[in-house]
């Protein structure tokens, strides 16, 4: 090292990194690790409200899940939610970018009205959502029982297929804004030419989607959907708000029957088992799609 | 096989008048360079020839047919980018079979003719890559053979090699050329390259702020400019304009030499000279022209053979041939008769 041209903490790139990566650090670790921990622990515990102390139970928590109906019924209902929520989320989703990319006139509006739902508060839209839904008053049976598809009312959120129906319809009109701006963020990020030289090549409109556009959004997409079938997976906003699980638990999926078992009825360890095991699933999927979109983009 | 032409073709963005009445016809087979400075609407003519972009007003024939309501895909023809716009994630076989794929050509025909197209111009080794491992002269290989492999009825070229360095460009202008002249497919080719223009077209069309200045062959649009434009614009160091009675008098810089190898029929002038500069081989000899009208800045170019003692800061004798003399009009920068 020569003299006055002394290294400082700048020029020291690794320290430096750990640096500004110290204040994520922490806030992973208070907010998220600390956390993560704990449910583990309570998992294999025996806390509930009215003892919280700390006692071993092993896997006695996830045994007693594994006779439970209600759970196998969540875990299903789960499955189910998430799978129909996230196809039609990502079909919506495409159709909406392709609404949002559009040039015609008018498009302010049509945009304005398809970002709403998403900047509507969850709180409001329930709300709204609850009257839309209800037993007796449903505009929607009003309109179907006119265009005379329907005799009385529908029982939106008290019949079991309905009830998934109605939570389903309500999370893909939540999550679909979200979805498609997404995707018009990688559509727009597609070069104007490449579209123009498949328009050349003889390609008609399904061809460039299929081979053209789609391909080339497929990364974004990839991940769209992940982090949206995570959020659904341990989503419990909307069935709570509409049904509660349902009288019969139709409609329960794990992190409503988490709550409803850990925080109301106060078995704070079984709850933590019920939520604690999506946790190994959902770990394996994120792994799984960063991994094939990182592939997509290597080769 | 097809003729190109456009008949008083418009093109504006709301205020800008991209294209702003255009006529020509490309012959049948011909290579035809459409040049012009930076932002003067060949693009915008290239696009809209390609369907890409609708006219504001005039026709656009393909084949003595009017295909102004012909989407791209109808006009047979092909078009190489600027980018080359080469499909990121297709390997570059895919690339070239896909307007065949589009044709509903069978797989086995199509990579027959996609290998076809690949050895014609020798990329057959990258067939299995992906765009981003390719060098910037393979891409515009790729693009070339994804455009020839329909064999369509016309080319369309945009600006393809300026992509490329200055030696690369040099050789793929040649390989271009031979090309066309194997395949003898109508092109029409953008640049603003005047190089590339007079070495590739049949005929050049000179166009500027989206108006048509000229088109003709090469050493017409050289020799014979049809305003004071194209006689600047075309031309490197461009031809030497001097204004004299309500005139300017044009000469090229190579016809501008020293008096003792004038010929018979010449004009004479007094070169005052300021600086001189080697290039190739070639002496630029920069300086003001008395004699000829007014005194004005002027640059003769003398070839290696001419072996003239010149020095700057001194006054020389010079002669131009009368029949290299170029009169336009000072006013409308129009070509006008000789006095
Ligand atoms: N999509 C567009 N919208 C508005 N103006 C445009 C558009 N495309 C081109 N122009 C304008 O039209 C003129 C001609 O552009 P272009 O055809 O690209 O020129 P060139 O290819 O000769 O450089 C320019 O002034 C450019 O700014
Ligand atoms: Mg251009």
């Amino acid at each position: 090292m020569t003299g006055g041209a002394r290294r400082t903490l700048a020029d020291r790139e690794g320290a430096l990194a750990w640096l500004f990566m110290l204040p994520s650090v922490i806030y992973i670790l208070a907010l998220v690790a600390v956390p993560f921990a704990l449910a583990v622990a309570l998992a294999f515990s025996d806390v509930t409200v009215g003892d919280p102390s700390f006692d071993w139970a092993g896997w006695a928590n996830f045994a007693r899940n594994f006779d439970d109906p209600v759970f196998w019924r969540a875990l299903g209902n789960t499955f189910l939610f998430t799978a129909v929520s996230m196809l039609l989320i990502v079909v919506f989703g495409k159709i909406l970018a392709n609404i949002l990319v559009a040039d015609f006139r008018g498009k302010w509006l049509i945009r304005f009205l398809v970002l709403l739902p998403w900047t509507t508060p969850v709180a409001l839209s329930a709300v709204a959502w609850l009257w839309l839904l209800d037993s007796i008053y449903s505009p929607i049976d009003w309109v179907l029982r006119r265009i005379g598809l329907i005799e009385g009312n529908l029982n939106w959120l008290g019949e079991p297929t309905l009830e998934m129906v109605s939570v389903i319809a309500v999370h893909v009109w939540r999550l679909t804004p979200l979805a498609a701006v997404i995707v018009m963020a990688g559509l727009v990020a597609i070069p104007r030419e490449i579209e123009e030289a498949a328009r050349m090549d003889g390609a008609g409109f399904w061809r460039r989607m299929f081979e053209v556009t789609i391909p080339l959004t497929l990364p974004v997409i990839a991940v769209a959907a992940l982090f949206g079938a995570i959020l659904t997976f341990t989503d419990m906003t909307v069935v709570y708000v509409l049904t509660r699980g349902g009288a019969t638990h139709s409609s329960e999926v794990l992190a409503s029957w988490a709550y409803i078992r850990g925080i109301s009825g106060g078995d704070v360890a079984q709850g933590a088992s019920i939520a604690l095991f999506l946790f190994p699933l959902l770990l394996a999927a994120a792994i799984a799609i960063l991994r094939a979109v990182r592939r997509m983009e290597v080769t | 096989m097809s003729t190109v032409e456009v008949r008083d073709l418009v093109k504006h963005y709301d205020k800008v008048r991209a294209v702003d009445g255009v006529s020509l016809r490309s012959a049948d087979g011909e290579y035809l360079v459409l040049l012009g400075p930076s932002g003067c609407g060949k693009t915008t003519l290239l696009r809209t020839i390609a369907g890409l972009e609708q006219p504001t007003s005039g026709q656009v024939l393909i084949g003595d047919q009017v295909v102004n309501d012909l989407p791209p895909r109808a006009r047979k023809i092909a078009m190489v980018f600027q980018s080359y716009a080469l499909y990121p994630h297709k390997t570059v076989l895919a690339n070239i079979v896909f307007p065949l794929k589009a044709e509903g050509m069978d797989k086995r025909a199509r990579e027959e003719r996609a290998r076809w197209a690949a050895g014609l111009l020798g990329i057959e080794h990258l067939l299995d890559r992906k765009p981003r491992q390719l060098s910037g002269g393979e891409r515009q290989r790729v693009a070339l053979a994804r455009a020839l492999v329909r064999q369509p009825r016309v080319f369309l070229l945009d600006e393809p090699l300026s992509n490329l360095d200055a030696k690369l460009r040099a050789s793929a202008r040649d390989e271009l050329k031979r090309f066309q002249q194997e395949i003898g497919t109508t092109t029409i080719y953008v640049t603003h390259d005047q190089t590339e223009a007079m070495g590739l077209g049949d005929r050049i069309a000179v166009l500027e702020s989206g108006t048509l200045r000229q088109i003709g062959r090469p050493i017409e649009v050289y020799d014979d400019p049809a305003d004071t434009f194209v006689a600047t614009f075309i031309g490197s160091p461009p031809m030497n304009l001097v204004p004299r009675d309500g005139r300017l008098v044009g000469f090229r810089p190579e016809h501008l030499l020293p008096l003792e190898l004038g010929a018979e029929d010449r004009v004479t002038l007094k070169l005052d000279v300021d600086r001189i500069e080697y290039l190739s081989g070639d002496r630029h000899v920069y300086g003001t022209a008395t004699g000829l009208g007014e005194p004005t800045r002027v640059i003769a170019r003398l070839p290696a053979t001419v072996l003239t003692p010149i020095e700057p800061g001194r006054t020389y004798d010079f002669s131009i041939r009368g029949e290299k003399l170029r009169y336009f009009d000072a006013a409308t920068g129009r070509r006008t008769d000789p006095p």
